[in-house]
């Protein structure tokens, strides 16, 4: 199993309900392999492993909600065109246990972005993980906030690298980590009290 | 030599290295809290030079963030032209011509030997050597020359396009960089390393100073020579591969001594790597056209995308985020010096504030793409 299988499936702790879905997907594809095995043993089996292949590495379908918007939960995205394996989309509460999965498997922390989607009305946070030391896998894990109150919790104890990515993006969106050790200007000066990449900043 | 000294807890200062100081190799502030000649606390104030490159992105269409790249990196300005323009071909899906990909790699690793040569120089001069970086200007200017060639500028590079390069190489730029190979080869043993490498006084200064874990490299986000020092290898030119480096041979230098010295000779070591890779570029070098057919305006569809290359301080990436629209509607950039540095605070605790310049020397501090 590759690592970017392995990691999905650490990652699915977060999501018991998707996880739920595909455990009765997988029993459901043995039992029908099962049953039909006196008929046609053997193209029986290649369709249940074919059927088990496009539930791993499909993009799930059921992830769209009626509105278009994303619901929570982990696809694969294709690597050559967008640059990454895992997609992992989570709520606010999630980031800090999803950080604890990925340290536990031995990724890093390359950066955190921020995006303002001020037409929604939210901002989004994206982590990017990726492992060395071992074969290639991309992880981004993402969550959205409110403008209003962008509030999330901080990482920084797992991965003492993101301190200054979260203060970065503090100091461009304004965004609060809860439990940051020192939430200062680190890319603005000191006294700066505003957030240039807010789409809404005049200068 | 590393003990502190024991002291009463009041009996500590504050300690400002910089902003203005030559061993930090531009405008970075470290406050220092110093108990006598061992530092206690060491906190990087960054932000000097902070242009918000991230907004200018947002402003302007794609090609026109291109120039803002080789402003980051100043010392390895095309990887950085390289990291932009990978993302920006992802998203909007375009082919590169295999004549322009080698290219792309003779120029970024001709670029990458300058960069180190620099930082060799500027190193070494940290430690109180003043006379290699005569001996590395000299060598260097030799690139600068052959860059400034093909790409029209010295420095801060503008030289790739999505979808290609500016310009093609001559015949000139083939023999010229052939023959500072040859006489770079010929320099390193006598000039590089015997004067330096094998010095007494340089080995004392860096040998077991300033270790770093593999452990702490991960959990800090430090990549390139810092990582490839505490012997993981890593490098995104083998593990993650892009352009045309797979129809390369060569080797992922890595040394487990954790050391400043051992960064040292990462570094030392990918300068023949790199030439390995220029002479076999050349060799191999196809014909054809060097830039693809690409609308002036370019429009990728909305969606987020991640591209990342090897640059000489460690990964650079660029998380690229499009609304639809002509201009990127966010634009991250993962500076690798950012997170190599963040590391220096825990390392640098209870070491000598002589050892802590070393050591931060063997960082290859670039302060425009820490700010960025």
């Amino acid at each position: 199993m590759s690592i970017a299988e392995d990691i999905r499936i650490a990652l699915l702790d977060l999501f018991p309900e998707q996880a739920e879905r595909e455990a009765k997907k997988r029993a459901a594809a043995e039992i029908a392999a099962r049953t039909a095995d006196e008929d046609n043993p053997e193209a029986v089996i290649e369709a249940a492993a074919a059927e088990m292949e496009t539930m791993e590495l499909q993009p799930d379908a059921q992830e769209e909600s009626e509105d278009g918007g994303r619901k929570p939960g982990i696809v694969v995205t294709d690597y050559q065109s967008r640059g990454a394996h895992v997609d992992v989309f989570c709520n606010p509460d999630q980031v800090v246990e999803a950080a604890t999965i990925l340290d536990r498997n031995g990724f890093f922390l390359e950066t955190i972005s921020g995006v303002d989607w001020i037409k929604e009305d939210r901002l989004e946070v994206i982590y990017d993980y990726s492992i060395s030391g071992s074969e290639l896998c991309r992880v981004v894990v993402r969550t959205f906030i409110s403008r209003s109150e962008p509030k999330i919790d901080t990482i920084s104890e797992i991965f003492p690298g993101a301190d200054w990515h979260e203060r970065e993006t503090h100091d461009f969106y304004g965004i609060e980590f809860v439990g940051h050790p020192c939430l200062e200007p680190l890319l603005l000066p000191e006294d700066a009290d505003f957030h240039p990449l807010l789409k809404d900043f005049k200068p | 030599m590393t003990v502190p000294i024991a002291c009463r807890p009041d009996e500590t200062f504050v300690l400002n290295l910089g902003p203005q100081h030559p061993a930090t190799h531009g405008v970075l502030r470290v406050k220092l809290t110093m108990d006598g000649e061992y530092i206690v606390k060491a906190e990087p104030v960054l932000g000097y030079i902070h242009r918000m490159h991230e907004k200018m992105a947002e402003a302007g269409n794609f090609a026109q963030f291109m120039p803002n790249t080789a402003r980051m990196d100043y010392l390895h300005a095309l990887a950085f032209n390289h990291g932009y323009a990978l993302t920006v071909e992802r998203a909007a899906g375009i082919e590169v011509p295999e004549r322009a990909e080698y290219i792309r790699v003779i120029t970024v690793e001709l670029n990458r030997i300058a960069s180190h040569l620099l930082w060799w120089a500027a190193f070494v001069l940290d430690l109180g050597g003043f006379t290699p970086l005569l001996y590395a200007f000299d060598d260097r200017e030799i690139i600068l020359d052959l860059l400034e060639r093909v790409t029209g500028s010295r420095l801060t590079y503008c030289y790739f396009r999505f979808g290609g390069v500016y310009n093609d190489i001559d015949d000139e730029f083939i023999e010229g960089t052939l023959a500072f190979i040859k006489r770079l080869r010929s320099r390193m043993p006598r000039i590089y390393h015997d004067l330096v490498t094998h010095n007494i006084i340089l080995r004392k200064r860096l040998e077991g100073i300033g270790i770093i874990t593999p452990e702490q490299c991960r959990k800090y986000g430090a990549t390139g020579p810092v990582l490839r020092g505490s012997g993981v290898s890593y490098d995104i030119r083998k593990n993650e591969p892009y352009s045309v480096y797979p129809e390369f041979d060569f080797e992922i230098p890595v040394y487990h001594e954790c050391d400043s010295m051992a960064r040292y000779m990462v570094r030392m070591d990918e300068m023949e790597q790199s030439m390995r890779i220029i002479e076999q570029a050349l060799e191999r070098l196809p014909e054809g056209p060097v830039k693809a057919k690409v609308p002036k305006i370019l429009k990728p569809p909305a969606g987020d995308y991640y591209a990342a290359v090897e640059t000489a301080r460690g990964s650079f990436g660029c998380r690229l985020v499009c609304d639809g629209g002509k201009a990127p509607y966010r634009l991250k950039l993962r500076s690798p010096t950012f997170s190599n540095l963040s590391l220096f605070g825990e390392v640098a605790e209870g070491m000598l504030l002589a050892d802590a310049l070393g050591f931060m020397g063997s960082l290859d501090l670039v302060i425009p793409e820490i700010d960025r």
